[in-house]
């Protein structure tokens, strides 16, 4: 079973995001404008800003001096911090200034403008950015742990350094670039204009974003991060969907162990203590079940009982481990997204790794299949051959519309539980006016809680559900691969 | 305008959802009443066809996501 689980997780790792930032692109409608605040010196943020040596020849501050920020931010510091995981909407929004380049249709060095606008809150964005994987591992935006980041480009090669160096801060946006990295939105982007002069350090002053449309008459989004002042052009890193969700191919390949595959590897590794540990107390005298043992084995009876034997009969002990290790990696990534304050990790509602799960069930039913198998597949018998010409296209659509429902059910559930948590944490911004309005805060805090815990004990019985589902469809796809048809030739 | 629309798409496949799990879950409580000895297999059977059911709408949801 270990060794399938470590398989899967191997596999994951070299597929860190492909999907996620796509997810992403697809699904934002909302055109967001992106800012930081790390020009505020001498404040308290409640976060990491302290410690950044701020630059700040060149910048306009004139219009920050009639602010009286040491008392805003008392008001609001620990309040918008310790409630909840969000870490949107502040009361500090106003504080931070927004970066807009002056001319979206020119690139590389635009000029850009510096208003302080109104805080708002989007909500859309803000649960978008929240479900989605990153390069960084934010718990409740003030301890940030840095990940290890692996980029292929075609020009340097492979290279290797910390995420820490962009020192992430508010909306994950890295402080500092590296070379010519910048982590925007908790991802790392590459700049791409050639006469950009790429040091180890420099400090990047924000982020903007537009929608534009192509030529072709085709929507994509134009995204760049500002310096000294200018507008520099940045892209994603490489995503293999041919642009159907927003990922093109691009210079860069990002390979880095990212907060999900990090996650997987932790999970992975406190099942298998998990196991070590309830297998011990088999091996020495009976005895009646005691501590986790007691929490293991009514589901994996229950998964041998219920769903292997009924689907497989006389094979279920050739593809039990799978079973049980499909079962108990999602139950087991499922639990840990739902952990509050961790940082809000998403692993089975990313595509990506719902995709390869799928995939690996995909490539194992059909190895697995038998004559019978591919015989109603490919020439369906006892049907005349009209009815053939419209069973067989839809018998060989069937078998890649399984396994992408696989996916797409487990990713789906998974994500709406996410969205709906921050949606109802979202009250309390929405009512307060992106934590402008402190009344109004109170009334969304009051609402969100039994909103945020009533929706945390659903999301309980789906992690259970899902992982069950993920596993019973499993074991009837390959139920239908490996059964043998007894036709009676007669009728 | 599209993202209006792609909404309605949506909230059109929740509506068809809504009923399906309706049928299922109702025969299946009546199956239940009727049967209570074979409570165990039809409670396995009902959660299948709801994640069948549920597998479609997901669908419908998320191409009204993707879909400008």
């Amino acid at each position: 079973m270990l060794r399938i689980l470590a398989i899967v997780a191997i596999l994951m790792a070299f597929s860190p995001s492909l999907t996620s930032q796509a997810d992403k692109n697809g699904l934002k409608k909302a055109k967001e404008q992106t800012h930081q605040g790390h020009d505020h010196s001498g404040h308290n943020h409640g976060h990491d800003h302290s410690g950044h040596n701020h630059d700040h020849s060149g910048h306009n501050h004139d219009d920050h001096k009639g602010h009286d920020h040491g008392h805003k931010h008392d008001d609001h510091a620990g309040h918008n911090h310790g409630a909840h995981n969000g870490d949107h909407g502040h009361g500090d929004h106003g504080h931070h200034p927004h970066y807009h380049v002056t001319d979206y249709n020119k690139d590389c060095g635009v000029a850009v403008k510096i208003d302080n606008p109104e805080p708002s809150y989007d909500p859309t964005a803000t649960a978008i950015h929240h479900i989605s994987d990153a390069n960084v591992w934010t718990i409740m935006d003030m301890v940030r742990v840095p990940l290890p980041a692996i980029i292929y480009n075609k020009d340097r090669g492979m290279e290797f350094f910390s995420t820490g160096k962009f020192q992430a801060g508010h909306h994950d946006n890295g402080h500092y670039g590296y070379k010519d990295y910048v982590l925007f939105e908790g991802n790392i982007h590459r700049i791409t204009c050639p006469a950009f002069d790429a040091k180890d350090k420099y400090e990047v002053q924000g982020f903007d974003k537009e929608e534009m449309v192509s030529a072709a008459g085709k929507n994509y989004e134009k995204k760049f991060a500002i310096i000294n002042n200018k507008a520099y052009n940045i892209e994603q890193k490489t995503i293999w969907d041919g642009g159907m969700l927003g990922g093109t191919p691009s210079s860069f390949i990002d390979l880095s162990p990212t907060k999900n595959v990090v996650s997987m590897g932790l999970v992975s590794l406190i099942l298998f203590l998990l196991f070590r540990k309830a297998v011990k107390k088999y091996q020495g005298a009976p005895n009646a079940p005691s501590g986790v043992q007691s929490f293991l084995e009514p589901m994996f009876q229950f998964i041998r009982d219920d769903v292997a034997v009924p689907f497989l009969g006389d094979k279920h002990e050739k593809f039990l481990p799978l079973l049980m290790t499909i079962f108990f990696f999602i139950l087991g990534l499922n639990l840990w997204g739902q952990v509050p304050f961790l940082g809000n990790v998403n692993v089975t509602g990313s595509l990506t790794v719902t995709a390869v799960m799928a995939i690996v069930v995909f490539i194992l039913t059909n190895i697995n299949g038998n004559g019978d198998y591919w015989k109603h597949i490919l020439w369906p018998p006892d049907t005349p051959w009209f009815v053939k010409i419209i069973l067989i296209p839809v018998e060989l659509l069937g078998m890649f519309i399984k396994p992408l429902t696989l996916m797409l059910r487990l990713a789906g559930n998974i994500s709406a539980g996410h969205i709906a948590i921050l949606s109802f944490v979202g009250l309390i911004f929405i009512f307060g006016k992106a934590g402008t309005n402190m009344a109004g805060s109170l009334t969304g805090t009051a609402l969100a809680i039994p909103l945020t815990m009533f929706m945390m004990a659903i999301e309980l019985i789906v992690a259970f559900v899902q992982a069950f589902v993920f596993t019973i469809l499993t074991a009837s796809y390959l139920g239908a691969a490996t059964e043998e048809h007894h036709h009676d030739d007669h009728h | 305008m599209t993202g209006t629309l792609a909404a309605l798409g949506a909230g059109l496949a929740v509506i068809g959802a809504g009923i399906g799990l309706g049928q299922i879950g109702g025969k299946a409580v009546e199956a239940i009443a009727r049967q209570p000895e074979a409570s165990g297999d039809i409670r396995g059977a009902m959660i299948l066809m709801a994640a069948f059911m549920e597998g479609a709408a997901l669908i419908a949801i998320l191409l009204a996501f993707f879909i400008k």
